[in-house]
C-alpha cells in the first residue's frame, strides 16, 4: 500500500483508539476532560519503558499503558470526580498539562528533547485488530446495565443517585476506561512514531479528540469512529489549498457543526439492526412510489383515452 | 452531457499536455518540508523561499547537470506547523507519491528524528538546516543512513558559548535561564553547564520558565542575587527580550550570551538597550564577505531580509547539488553514498560531511556582539 496512506490510516487508527474512549467519557457519562492527551502519554511513555529499556515483546507495552493510564486516573478520578460540571473539565485541564511538565523536567526519559528509537511496532494490521476489540468492547458496554446506568447519570444526576446508582462510581469507571484507552493510543503512536517528546502530547491534542467526539456527535460509536477517521483525513485532504489549509479545516468544522449541530452521527448509530432498518424504510418508499407510479400511469392512461 | 464530455477530453488533453511536457525536460523533484504556520512560521517561510530561489537561478543558468544528463530543479514544499506527526505524514508523502530525490528541512530537531525510518524505508536522504540536536543523525553510537545536516550541533555550541564566556569573556560565575519545555533550550543548557563546570567555572544559578511564560522576575531576582559574572540564555528571541529587558529594569548589569535562538530582527527592536553589549553563538558571521551576495539577492526578490535559517538551508542545497553530481546519477541511495563524501565552500563555512556522524567537520561557530543595534562580528571561535 502507498506509505502516505498507510500512515494517516495508522493515524486514524490511533485518534480512533483514544477518541473511543473519550466517547464513553463525555458522549455517555456526560463528563468532559481537557487532559486525555496526558494519560496518552502516560501510556506511551509507559510502553516505551517496556519495549525499548526492558526490551519486552509490545503486547506488554500495550498492556502495561493501558494499566498505567487506569491508575493514574483512578487516583486523579478520587481527586476531581467530586467536582461538578466545568470544575471536572478544568481539572483534567489541569492535569493534562502537568503531566507534560513533569516530563519535560524528567531527564532520565529524555526530557523535552524527546526519546527517539522506540521500536516501530505499531503496524496497520495490529491497530485495525485493536481498533474492533476496542469498538466491540465499549459498544457492549454501552448497552449492558452498566452502560445504562453511565447514561442516566449524564442526562440527570440527581435522579440518577435517587434512583440509587451510584454516580460517583459510575463516572470513575467511565474514566478508568477511557484513560485506559487513550494509553494504548499513546503507546500505539510512540510506537509508530519511534520517538516521543512531551510536546507531542500538549494540551492542543486534547482538545483535538474532543473535538472529534463532538464532530462525530456525542453519544455514538459510529459517530466518533467516522469523526476519527474524516478529521484525521482532512488536513491531509487540504494540503491543496497551502497555507490556507488550517483555516479551510476550521472553517469545514465549523459548516459541519452549524448544519449538523448534534454532530455527524449525534443521537443515531450504524448497526446491522439501523441499515436494516434504513433499507426497509427505503424499500417501502421504493414500493410506495411504484404503486403510485402505477396508479398515474392508470390515470395518464385514462387521460390519453379520453 | 455534450459540454460536459468536451470538458473532459479538454481535461484528458491537458493532462496528457503537461506530462509529456515534464518528460522533456528532465527535472530532479526535491522536497522541503517545516512550518509555514505557527509559532516557527518566521524561518520555515525565509527557508521554502531561499530554496525556490535557488532553484530557480539554477534552471534559469540552464539547470544542474548530473552524469551526462542536464536536469531541471523543481521543489515540492508542504507546511508541517513544526509538528512532529504532520512531520511523519509530509515525508511519507513526499517519498511515496511526489517521490522525491532528497529532502531538505526540517529546521526543528524534534521533527527530524521521527522521520528516520521512513527514509530509510524509502531510501530518500534528507539534509536538515538548524536541527541540532545529535540524535537527529546518530541514534545509540549508529549513524543514521538517510539523515545529514549543515549546521554544527548542540554539544558543540555548548561548548564554544561555555568556552568564550570563560576563557574570553573571563567569567568564572555563570547564572543560566532556560526554557524547560523546549527541546533546544534544555540541550543548550546541559552542554553548556558541562562545559563551563568542566573549565573550572561555578554554575551560580540554573532557573527554568517554560515556554508562554512573560514574566521573568521570579527568577531573575535569584540570578541577581547569585551574584553571577555573566547570564546564559540559551531560548529564541521572543523571550530573549522579554526577559532581557525584565533583567535591565531589576538592575541586572552583568553581560548575557545565547545561541543562535537569539539572531533576529525582532530581536533589535524588541530587546533595544537592554540586549546591548550582549554576545551570542552564530553559524555565521552576517557580514562575510560570502554571505553577502545570498543577502541581497534575497532582498532584492523579496523585498525582507532573510533570517538566519535561509543562509543554511542555502548551503543544503549547494550540498545536494554537490552530492548529485558525485552521485552520477538521480538515485536516492546513490545520493545517500555521496553525501558522504561533500567537500565543498558554503556561505556559511567549508562543509565536510564525516562519515561517521553525517555532521559538518571543521565549521567555526561565529561570536557575535549586539553593539548599536548591530551585529558586530567577534571572531571565529573553535571549542577545543
Amino acid at each position: 500500500m502507498d506509505a502516505y496512506l498507510e500512515g494517516i490510516l495508522i493515524l486514524s487508527g490511533i485518534n480512533l483508539i483514544a477518541v473511543m474512549g473519550l466517547c464513553l467519557l463525555t458522549g455517555f457519562a456526560g463528563l468532559f476532560s481537557f487532559g486525555h492527551a496526558g494519560f496518552m502519554a502516560i501510556g506511551a511513555y509507559t510502553a516505551a519503558i517496556f519495549t525499548k529499556m526492558l526490551g519486552l515483546p509490545f503486547v506488554f507495552g500495550i498492556a502495561a499503558s493501558a494499566v498505567s493510564a487506569a491508575i493514574v486516573s483512578w487516583l486523579i478520578g478520587m481527586a476531581t470526580l467530586k467536582l461538578k460540571g466545568d470544575y471536572f473539565c478544568i481539572a483534567t485541564l489541569g492535569f493534562g498539562e502537568a503531566i507534560r511538565l513533569i516530563l519535560d523536567n524528567f531527564q532520565g526519559l529524555g526530557g523535552s528533547r524527546g526519546w527517539p528509537g522506540i521500536p516501530a511496532s505499531s503496524t496497520l494490521l495490529n491497530i485495525v485488530i485493536l481498533d474492533i476489540i476496542g469498538v466491540v468492547l465499549i459498544a457492549n458496554l454501552v448497552r449492558s446495565r452498566h452502560g445504562r446506568n453511565m447514561i442516566a447519570v449524564r442526562e440527570e444526576e440527581l435522579a440518577a443517585q435517587v434512583a440509587g446508582i451510584n454516580t460517583y462510581k459510575y463516572k470513575m469507571l467511565a474514566l478508568v476506561i477511557s484513560a485506559a484507552y487513550a494509553g494504548v493510543a499513546g503507546a500505539l503512536l510512540g510506537h509508530y512514531m519511534t520517538f516521543i517528546q512531551p510536546k507531542m502530547f500538549s494540551m492542543v491534542k486534547s482538545t483535538e479528540l474532543t473535538i472529534i467526539v463532538i464532530f462525530g456527535g456525542l453519544g455514538s460509536i459510529s459517530g466518533s469512529v467516522i469523526g476519527a477517521v474524516v478529521l484525521t483525513f482532512l488536513p491531509e485532504l487540504l494540503r491543496v489549498v497551502d497555507k490556507w489549509r488550517l483555516v479551510a479545516y476550521g472553517m469545514a468544522v465549523i459548516a459541519i457543526m452549524i448544519g449538523r449541530p448534534r454532530g455527524l452521527m449525534g443521537g443515531f448509530e450504524l448497526t446491522p439492526a439501523s441499515f436494516r432498518k434504513l433499507f426497509a424504510e427505503r424499500k417501502a418508499a421504493r414500493e410506495i412510489k411504484a404503486a403510485s407510479r402505477l396508479y398515474s400511469d392508470d390515470d395518464s392512461a385514462q387521460g390519453a383515452g379520453r | 452531457m455534450r459540454v460536459r464530455k468536451m470538458l473532459f477530453v479538454m481535461l484528458a488533453a491537458l493532462v496528457l499536455i503537461s506530462c509529456g511536457g515534464t518528460k522533456q525536460a528532465d527535472v530532479i523533484k526535491v522536497g522541503w518540508f517545516g512550518a509555514l504556520t505557527g509559532d516557527q512560521a518566521v524561518w520555515g517561510n525565509n527557508e521554502y523561499k531561499t530554496v525556490q530561489m535557488l532553484f530557480e537561478e539554477m534552471n534559469a543558468a540552464g539547470g544542474i547537470k548530473v552524469g551526462d544528463k542536464t536536469y531541471k530543479l523543481e521543489v515540492i514544499g508542504y507546511d508541517n506547523k513544526g509538528d512532529a506527526q504532520e512531520a511523519v505524514n509530509v515525508v511519507r508523502r513526499l517519498t511515496s507519491q511526489d517521490k522525491v530525490v532528497a529532502i531538505l528541512g526540517p529546521n526543528a530537531s524534534g521533527n527530524a528524528i521521527p522521520i528516520a525510518p521512513i527514509l530509510e524505508a524509502a531510501k530518500v536522504p534528507d539534509i536538515a538546516t538548524v536541527a541540532t540536536n545529535p540524535k537527529v543523525t546518530v541514534l545509540d553510537g549508529k549513524v543514521k543512513p538517510y539523515n545529514f545536516r549543515v549546521c554544527f550541533i548542540d554539544p558543540y555550541q555548548g561548548a564554544v558559548a561555555a568556552g568564550y564566556a570563560y576563557d574570553v569573556l573571563g567569567a568564572r560565575k555563570a547564572a543560566v535561564l532556560y526554557d524547560v519545555a523546549d527541546d533546544y533550550s534544555q540541550g543548550l543548557r546541559e552542554f553548556f553547564n558541562q562545559n563551563f563546570k568542566a573549565k573550572g567555572g561555578q554554575i551560580v544559578a540554573d532557573e527554568s520558565f517554560k515556554f508562554g511564560d512573560v514574566d521573568f522576575r521570579p527568577q531573575l531576582s535569584k540570578i541577581k542575587a547569585s551574584n553571577t559574572d555573566i547570564i546564559f540564555m540559551p531560548y529564541f528571541f521572543k523571550e530573549v527580550a522579554l526577559s532581557a529587558n525584565q533583567a535591565r529594569e531589576l538592575g541586572i548589569t552583568q553581560p548575557m550570551m545565547g545561541g543562535d535562538g537569539w539572531p533576529s530582527e525582532q530581536l533589535i527592536s524588541m530587546g533595544g538597550a537592554a540586549v546591548e553589549g550582549c554576545y551570542f553563538v552564530n553559524h555565521l558571521d552576517y557580514e562575510d564577505p560570502d554571505v553577502a551576495d545570498y543577502k541581497a539577492r534575497y532582498k532584492k526578490k523579496y523585498g525582507v531580509d532573510t533570517e538566519l535559517n535561509g543562509y543554511l538551508v542555502h548551503d543544503a542545497v549547494l550540498m545536494l547539488v554537490e552530492g548529485l553530481k558525485i552521485a552520477g546519477k538521480v538515485d536516492g541511495e546513490a545520493l545517500a553514498k555521496a553525501l558522504e563524501k561533500v567537500d565543498f565552500q558554503g556561505i556559511t563555512g567549508h562543509v565536510r560531511i564525516d562519515p561517521a556522524t553525517h555532521n559538518p567537520t571543521g565549521k567555526d561557530a561565529a561570536i557575535l556582539k549586539i553593539i548599536n543595534g548591530q551585529y558586530v562580528f567577534q571572531q571565529k571561535y573553535a571549542a577545543k
